[in-house]
């Protein structure tokens, strides 16, 4: 895991490097400071030698320039190491992520995959600093004050020794407590995240059922919860201080005792113990920021791990060795297909599905919900893999194609479906890069969308706001469309996607693609018996099998199922026109 | 990508941790006022918790004089007791033993006769200082947490309690995420705030304060000099501040943006791979990536840098002051001494190292002042006002006289009436609920300059079915939320039962319209707990019932723990049908006389449709319902058919008198008909 995240720190290396060097030379500067300053008192001032006072002034001016550059440059290199390595880190998962089939997109989630890319990097660039900068100063400092003292006085320096052991092995353990209530902390925030969220996005429901209290109650619960684990888990933490101070008293007066001792038998310089005092201090400081160091990168190892996650993921679809890289036609066939989205679950997805579609035909497919209809599709462009049998296009097993080749012949408009931040034209040139104004316009003719665009203030170039939040659901359908167009495939897969579209539009946009494009093999995934009807044929799908195959008029004779529904949707309950008549 | 992409705004999600925010407040370096938020937030902060406050600066001022103490006994260690000892060891004639450290080793059986108990006595008066500063400093570290946690705990119930009584409007215009935030990231930066700043900040003072009062005594020039040191300290600090506030800013818009992106990207990764969009995509993220970097790069730099900057800033202090405190001491001028320039260095020493500290605690001031503004934003904003004084109570009908008397129970009778208190001769009046609407010429508009509805006239009788038809955004749905006062009307009336809404406490009004809404929302709670929202005191025979009435019983009975199955993430683990199946038994249970139905969407399948519709039927029983129809059996046999186009109502009637007269209604009918 760590390996994996240091191979991204590539050309942050010589920072990476030069960091602790610097924290070092800052720390000699550190040690070397008071040295100069206990020099002045003791051979300067009190000896009354002014001249000794401005050398070693001038000393100590020497070092703290020194002292200042190291720091500065420890600050800068550090900088640039961790937030580069958090830029690296950022880079690679962004592009791994574009090798992900849709199997590890939702392995992850996008809300993991968001948090991934943005609050774990950034722990990790705080936790990458902070090592670079502490990790090695503190020791090193602990190192150096250690050996100073032994120099000094090996009686004394074990004194230190067994103190550093002591509260190190009680730090270690209140941090293990700590750590524990600091994870069951997590969860209730979790709990009052969702409290907040439920509340923010169900305002209506709470205000409609005038549960404003109860829902204040639910929440205070929530944050009472977290009140309870935080005092707990931060008592544990403040614990920390007391023993520290206590070690670091029992070491000064203990050195202070047995020094006295030691000198009064010739053992100590007097000046000695001043300094054994200081180095003290020093010794025990350092260990404090260690465990500071300690804690956080505790806490950033989870995040650590998400990342490698990722980064370590495999793409479950990858592209073929010899590609064909020509769709030859638009003709489709499932050859004994299953397809299951976990290999371990017992009831497959797709069971043993064969199908013949030829080129040109246009296919409409109806089902229940959870019939199986969006899985179906998916497997003809690649999104998933098929766990066994064949699906061919053009003749050719969808495995042996190029998947960019593949999918730019085969184009899907999903049923979530997304626009992006930028101009209606933008967008739609996600189709086709070159694609000129007018080629754009005319697929918008298609699509029936160049009314409602024309009618916008800027026309083509509105801007769409993130996530498409401006225009309504029928017109993103019908952008979405028009988008798939453009790419001028050999297959156009409509999932559910004019599902906000008012009927006539839908019959309008139907009879411009079969009269535009009747080359263009045509699957139209849909609720409503009238947008598949005028199909050649008709798919009826039931618990992943396909359950018949047929005109409107064979399956109305003897399909039960698209009977039922058809009469269900032309009695009592049939839909009646309004979901997005925008035009 | 050539457009500028925006400052991101979060509309979805949910903003955990401090990178999935854009940037928000943080306009300039400077926050506006944040001298006022200061004091506002130390108000807030004392308000609750002034006792403990006093308790901690008297545990600061404690922790300080007995740190005082210990520095003192290690400067006066030497001179006082081991020189001492020192000399009256070495010039006796030696003989006689030291007791005490003979059973470590014999070592010192050579020492003169040397007496301890002088040091020991020292040391045992210090050791009480000591424990007393260990005492003091948990004491105050102690009570700080509770102060913080105390704190925080307070302030987000009280945002949730203001948040509650904040109008939809708020929630409309507020991204979601940013709201959330509110909670956990902004709360949070107040954290570090509470729990060292400010105590930082008071003992800071402290010290520099007595540490300046004792530098004087010493010595003004030296004073002057040390003082002139810490305003070049200060303004380096300063100047340095600057530069990386200002790359903080840039570093959080860009973070910003990033972010965005990646929300963006992420949510459409989908249709990234759909259409083989991932090397453009890859190309826009780096560019941005790499401004993102350029930014962090630089705050972080600077920020890096202020520390070794003010730390060696002090030793060049302390080299000036014994440079010039030597050339005075030794000169023997203004009467100072060497033992005065020895002291005065550690004070010197001791006065830069607050500054110091509470240099290293601006960032967290600055951005506990960023959070503490939005907070503060939050519960600034105007709740939802309620004038009315009708209130809805529980009656009993006497019908001995010719008119019906009521009488006002506190038990559930079923039967409601209004309490009408006039405001003129505060006499009482009581009307009996039954669910007459009325709207006469209501213009609204969510905001004064762009009316949505407009001169809108609608009569429902008690019991009566009115369905709303017309495409999107012709204002079917603002219709049902202004009857129960999720927006006020800017023209006409709006009558329940002959009263104005207005003078309807809104609480009492809500409480008598059921709603069920296109889009189900559904709370982290058992399935009888989500229902029982409804109606809080309901026994579960109720909650069966209304299970039952709704359609919804059989799929209940057949999830993991039935009733007792806990939902998640918005009822996560189950169907769009099953979830309004949920919403209608949730009305039902609330058994309001009115009744406002947004029907579902089209993503239902015909099947589970049919049940919902069946489940919606039987609610409507009865009751005066205002639905917004998406099929036409609802439509068929409504009392009364409104079409709306473009926020009017362009025809009413009957089916059958719609279909007559051959209008809207009827293309709309007959278009569909056609095709299907």
């Amino acid at each position: 895991m760590v390996k994996t995240l240091l191979k991204q720190v590539k050309e942050f290396k010589r920072d990476s490097l030069l960091t602790p060097c610097f924290m070092i030379l800052e720390v000699l500067m550190e040690v070397l400071i008071p040295l100069l300053m206990g020099s002045i008192i003791n051979d300067g001032i009190e000896k009354g030698n002014i001249q000794h006072i401005y050398l070693m002034g001038a000393a100590m001016l020497v070092a703290a320039v020194i002292g200042l550059f190291a720091g500065a440059m420890g600050g800068k290199y550090g900088a640039r190491a961790a937030t580069g390595f958090a830029k690296n880190l950022r880079e690679a998962m962004f592009t791994k992520i574009q090798t992900f089939s849709f199997a590890n997109i939702d392995k992850f989630s996008t809300a993991g995959l968001v948090t991934r890319l943005t609050t774990d990097v950034s722990n990790l660039q705080n936790a990458y600093q902070m090592i670079l900068r502490m990790c090695i100063r503190a020791p090193f400092s602990l190192v150096i004050a250690m050996v100073a003292s032994y120099f000094v006085s090996p009686r004394i320096a074990r004194i230190y020794l067994t103190a550093v052991f002591l509260l190190g092995a009680v730090l270690v353990t209140i941090m293990k407590f700590a750590m524990k209530y600091f994870s069951q902390l997590f969860e209730k925030y979790d709990a009052l995240n969702e409290s907040t969220q439920e509340n923010v996005t169900a305002s209506r429901v709470v205000k409609a059922y005038v549960r404003e209290d109860y829902e204040i109650k639910k929440f205070q619960k929530a944050s009472g919860d977290v009140y309870d684990l935080g005092v707990r888990a931060e008592k544990m933490i403040i614990l920390n201080s007391p023993f520290m101070q206590a070690t670091v008293y029992t070491c000064i007066l203990l050195i202070s005792w047995i020094g006295a001792h030691m000198i009064v038998s010739d053992e100590l310089l007097v000046g000695d113990l001043s300094t054994l005092l200081a180095y003290c201090m020093n010794i025990l400081m350092n260990l404090m920021m260690l465990s500071m160091v300690f804690v956080m990168i505790t806490m950033s190892m989870a995040s650590a791990k998400r990342v490698a996650e990722v980064l370590n993921e495999e793409s479950t679809i990858k592209n073929p060795k010899d590609p064909v890289m020509n769709v030859g036609d638009g003709s489709i066939e499932f050859r004994d297909v299953t397809f299951r989205y976990d290999e371990h679950s017992e009831t497959p997805v797709l069971d043993h599905v064969n199908l013949k579609i030829a080129s040109g035909e246009t296919i409409g497919i109806i089902g229940g919900t959870g019939s199986s209809k969006t899985s179906l599709v998916n497997l003809i462009s690649r999104l998933y893999d098929a766990s066994s049998g064949k699906v061919m296009v053009g003749g050719w097993d969808v495995r042996e194609y190029d998947l960019e080749a593949l999918r730019n012949q085969v184009s899907m408009v999903l049923q979530k479906n997304e626009l992006f931040y930028g101009t209606i034209l933008d967008n739609l040139r996600w189709g086709d890069e070159t694609a000129s104004e007018e080629e754009c316009r005319r697929a918008c003719r298609m699509a029936c969308a160049d009314e409602f665009i024309e009618k916008m203030p800027q026309g083509y170039e509105t801007i769409i706001e993130q996530g498409g939040s401006n225009v309504s659901g029928g017109q993103k359908q019908r952008l979405c469309i028009a988008r798939a167009l453009l790419k001028k495939p050999k297959i156009l897969i409509l999932d559910d996607s004019t599902s906000a579209v008012d009927t006539a539009t839908d019959a309008k946009i139907r009879k411009a693609l079969a009269e535009e494009l009747p080359e263009m093999t045509k699957l139209i995934i849909a609720q409503r018996i009238s947008s598949v009807q005028h199909a050649d044929r008709i798919i009826v799908m039931n618990d992943g099998k396909v359950d018949g195959v047929g005109t409107h008029e064979e399956l109305l004779a003897n399909n039960v199922i698209y009977r039922e529904v058809y009469e269900a949707q032309t009695g009592g309950n049939r839909d009646f026109d309004e979901n997005g008549g925008e035009n | 990508m050539a457009v500028k992409r925006p400052e991101p705004t979060m509309k979805m999600g949910g903003g955990r941790g401090p990178g999935s925010r854009p940037p928000r407040g943080v306009k300039g370096a400077k926050i506006e006022n944040s001298g006022k938020i200061f004091l506002r937030l130390i108000k807030y902060v004392g308000k609750y918790y002034w006792f403990h406050w006093i308790i901690v600066a008297i545990c600061i001022i404690g922790s300080v004089l007995a740190n005082l103490q210990g520095t003192l006994f290690i400067r006066t260690l030497i001179d006082a007791y081991i020189k001492p000892l020192y000399e009256s060891t070495h010039n006796a004639l030696g003989e006689g033993i030291t007791w005490g450290l003979k059973i470590v080793d014999g070592q010192y059986e050579l020492a003169g006769r040397a007496d301890y108990t002088g040091l020991l006595h020292a040391m045992q008066r210090v050791a009480i200082y000591y424990a007393l500063g260990i005492v003091f400093a948990y004491t105050q570290a102690r009570i700080l947490l509770v102060i913080t946690q105390g704190t925080m705990k307070r302030l987000r119930n009280e945002m949730f309690e203001h948040m509650e009584k904040l109008p939809i409007k708020y929630f409309d215009t507020h991204a979601h995420g940013d709201i959330m935030s509110l909670y956990t990231n902004d709360v949070d930066t107040l954290r570090q705030m509470i729990s060292q700043s400010m105590p930082q900040m008071f003992n800071s003072i402290i010290t520099v304060v007595s540490t300046l009062i004792a530098m004087i005594v010493l010595s003004v020039p030296l004073t002057l000099l040390t003082l002139a040191m810490v305003g070049l300290m200060l303004f380096t600090s300063g100047k340095i501040a600057g530069l990386s506030g200002k790359n903080f800013v840039a570093q959080q818009r860009n973070l910003g943006i990033v972010n965005g992106y990646i929300e963006e990207m992420m949510s459409g990764q989908k249709v990234v791979k759909v259409f083989c969009h991932e090397s453009k995509n890859l190309e826009d993220f780096k560019e941005l990536n790499n401004e993102l970097f350029d930014s962090a790069y630089k705050a972080n730099k600077f920020a890096n840098i202020m520390m070794p900057i003010n730390a060696q800033l002090g030793t060049v202090s302390y080299v000036l002051c014994a440079c010039v405190g030597g050339v005075l001491a030794l000169g023997g001028n203004f009467g100072f001494t060497v033992g005065g320039l020895v002291s005065f260095l550690t004070l010197n020493r001791g006065f830069n190292m607050p500054i110091n500290q509470v240099s290293m605690q601006m960032n967290s001031i600055v951005m506990a002042m960023a959070g503490a503004k939005r907070v503060f934003d939050l519960l600034d904003e105007k709740p939802e006002v309620d004038e009315g004084y009708v209130t809805l109570v529980s009656v009993k009908k006497h019908m001995d006289q010719i008119e019906p008397y009521y009488e006002e129970t506190k038990e559930r009778t079923g039967t409601w009436a209004w309490k009408h208190t006039h405001q003129a001769d505060g006499s009482v009046t009581y009307v009996e609920l039954q669910g007459e609407v009325v709207f006469d010429g209501v213009d609204f508009g969510y905001t004064d300059d762009k009316m949505v509805l407009h001169d809108i006239k609608l009569f429902a009788k008690p019991g009566q079915k009115i369905a709303f038809v017309g495409s999107t955004g012709a204002g079917k749905t603002t219709i049902t939320n202004l009857i129960n006062r999720f927006y006020d009307i800017q023209d006409g009336k709006i009558r329940y039962d002959g009263i104005n809404v207005n003078k309807i406490k809104k609480a009492d009004l809500r409480r008598s319209l059921g709603i069920v809404l296109q889009e189900t929302n559904l709370f982290t709670a058992s399935v009888i707990d989500n229902i029982r929202f409804g109606k809080l005191d309901a026994t579960y025979e109720e909650v069966v019932d209304a299970a039952k009435l709704a359609n919804a019983d059989t799929f209940i009975r057949q999830l993991p723990d039935g009733y007792n199955t806990i939902l998640t993430g918005n009822g996560a683990n189950l169907s769009q049908g099953q979830r309004q199946l949920l919403a209608i038994a949730r009305a039902a249970i609330a058994d309001p006389p009115v009744l406002i139905l947004d029907e579902a969407t089209s993503s239902i399948d015909t099947r589970t449709e049919k049940i919902v519709q069946d489940g919606m039927d039987k609610l409507m029983k009865g009751r005066t319902t205002f639905v917004i129809a998406h099929r036409l059996s609802t439509v068929q046999n409504s009392d009364c058919i409104m079409v709306m186009e473009q926020g009017r109502i362009i025809e009413r009637g009957t089916h059958e008198e719609l279909l007559e007269e051959k209008g809207k209604y009827y293309q709309l009918y007959t278009g569909n008909t056609a095709s299907a």
